[in-house]
């Protein structure tokens, strides 16, 4: 089957536009906030929305940082290949930040449960919220939903949703992707 | 989920020498220990990976060094740990390895790292007990993470290993750690080069591929990493000969002073796997000179043992309840 477009280029660069105004909604000027993307593909996304904040309020106002979360996942042994770490890059205590946890696609949870747990090696935040550019609802594994979304999809099990990024695979897209002919 | 893939995995169930590893293995434990580099850098430096692992730390010879960093290891990634030294222990009321390794196993011990006297104690082992082996040293054989965190070491420090120009100087004859840096070493593509008394030279050491120069100063010249290995007290004249004649003459001969390091003219990286007897091998000036890594050794050694474990478990059958 042909993959399904979710997001063209153009609606890409909308909806993390929009993503940047809401952020900028709810938190000001976004002192205390600390953007923090999940590697390996939670980083493109929150590059990109540290670039636009940025450019919306001119001028450098939260910490960023990228977290790796391989030693906390939860399938360890539990597949037989391994997943290889990542770079974590964290100058800063998150004691008492307000934290934004950004990934490309929420699917089971069990990333960002990872994510949560290996968060508290670095401080205690006074919130967590978590950003996602695709939500695969109704395919959750755990109690965890997002506080932000790009966009919802309806999909099943085997269907895959790959996110490409400008920077790494040459152009903004979403597709949905079935390995069923 | 996905396919087994061989460069995602380790290609050994046990560490007992690097002789077993392929480089792709000594890569992937480099590229892993960076992630445990990091994570022993954070405020909080542990992380839940191995905690439904049990590991028991068997030393039938003395060591501090070896045992902290793999206990230090063990414990950042959240393993339940148990440690046995043979000293006041059943061995010395004539229990047999095997037998004393089988009795802590029937406790549900899922690894074991292993310290020995005896050259091939862990590979013996890892044929007759059910427990993942690592090889924490056996005797005058093999000690594969020393060579692991010294080879990490170099990379970290001067960006590759492919290339490089190690001196090792010392007492090959009865060090361990010569031999297992020799191996990780030209799989890695460095070239190795060997300096220390005609009576600490094996015999037959050039059959495997490595340079010998008794004159340690055109060594150092040669060379753009220098390991000075301990003169191993404790191994010296056990057949009732002096291999050299007095600390002093060593020291005047194979030791590295700061008066000698100047005159290489150039920066030689230095390093040491501890513990220095100062003022023999090398002196104090030396060891904590600018181009000295001794300390970021000892640094690396818990990231790599993290990642030996951790790939090691890895591949340990999760028991089905």
């Amino acid at each position: 089957m042909q993959p399904m477009t979710i997001l063209t280029s153009e609606a890409f660069g909308l909806t993390v536009g929009r993503l940047c105004h809401q952020l900028i909604e709810d938190h000001g000027d976004l002192k205390g906030v600390a953007l923090i993307g999940l590697q390996p593909r939670g980083t493109a996304l929150a590059r990109r929305l540290r670039t636009g904040l940025e450019r919306i309020l001119g001028g450098e106002y939260l910490e960023y940082g990228e977290l790796d979360i391989t030693f906390h996942r939860d399938d360890f042994r539990h597949r037989s290949s391994l997943h290889s770490p990542s770079v974590t890059q964290m100058d800063f205590s998150l004691d008492d930040r307000k934290v934004i946890l950004v990934d490309d696609v929420l699917f089971t949870g069990r990333t960002i449960r990872a994510g949560l747990d290996a968060l508290l090696a670095f401080g205690r935040p006074a919130s967590v919220q978590l950003l996602v550019l695709i939500d695969r609802r109704f395919s959750r594994e755990l109690p965890i939903q997002p506080d932000y979304v790009g966009k919802w999809v309806d999909s099943i099990a085997d269907q895959r949703v790959a996110v490409e990024w400008k920077e790494a695979e040459g152009a903004d897209r979403v597709t949905l992707q079935s390995d069923r002919p | 989920m996905s396919a087994l893939s061989s460069s995602d995995q380790l290609s050994s169930e046990h560490l007992l020498g690097i002789s077993d590893l392929s480089p792709a293995d000594i890569e992937l434990i480099f590229r892993t220990a960076d992630g445990f580099k990091e994570v022993i850098n954070r405020p909080i430096k542990k992380v839940p990976s191995l905690r439904d692992i049990t590991i028991a730390n068997l030393f039938f010879e003395s060591s501090t060094r070896t045992r902290v960093s793999f206990e230090l290891a063990e414990r950042r990634l959240s393993a339940d740990v148990v440690n046995f030294a043979s000293s006041g222990s059943s061995v010395s009321k004539g229990e047999t390895l095997v037998d004393t390794v089988n009795n802590i196993l029937a406790m549900k011990v899922d690894m074991v790292v292993m310290r020995h006297p005896d050259p091939g104690a862990a590979v013996f082992l890892s044929r007759h007990v059910d427990a993942r082996i690592v090889n924490a040293g056996d005797g005058t054989h093999e000690h594969p993470t020393q060579a692991l965190l010294d080879a990490y070491s170099i990379r970290e420090k001067l960006g590759r290993v492919n290339g490089v120009k190690v001196l090792i100087v010392g007492d090959i004859l009865h060090s361990r750690v010569a031999l297992s840096n020799i191996l990780c070493l030209q799989k890695l593509g460095a070239e190795v080069m060997l300096s220390g008394p005609t009576t600490l030279m094996p015999r037959y050491i050039t059959s495997l591929g490595v340079k010998v120069e008794h004159d340690l100063d055109k060594a150092l010249q040669w060379c753009d990493v220098a390991n000075m290995l301990r003169i191993q007290l404790e191994r010296q004249g056990g057949d009732g000969i002096a291999n050299f004649p007095s600390l002093r003459e060593y020291a005047m001969l194979f030791g590295l002073d700061l008066d000698r390091y100047r005159r290489i003219g150039k920066d030689v990286v230095i390093m040491h796997p501890g513990p220095i007897n100062r003022g023999v091998e090398i002196t104090s000036e030396v060891a904590d000179h600018a181009n000295s890594i001794i300390l970021d050794q000892v640094e690396n050694g818990v990231a790599i043992r993290m990642a030996v474990l951790y790939l090691l478990a890895a591949r340990i059958p999760r028991q089905s309840v």
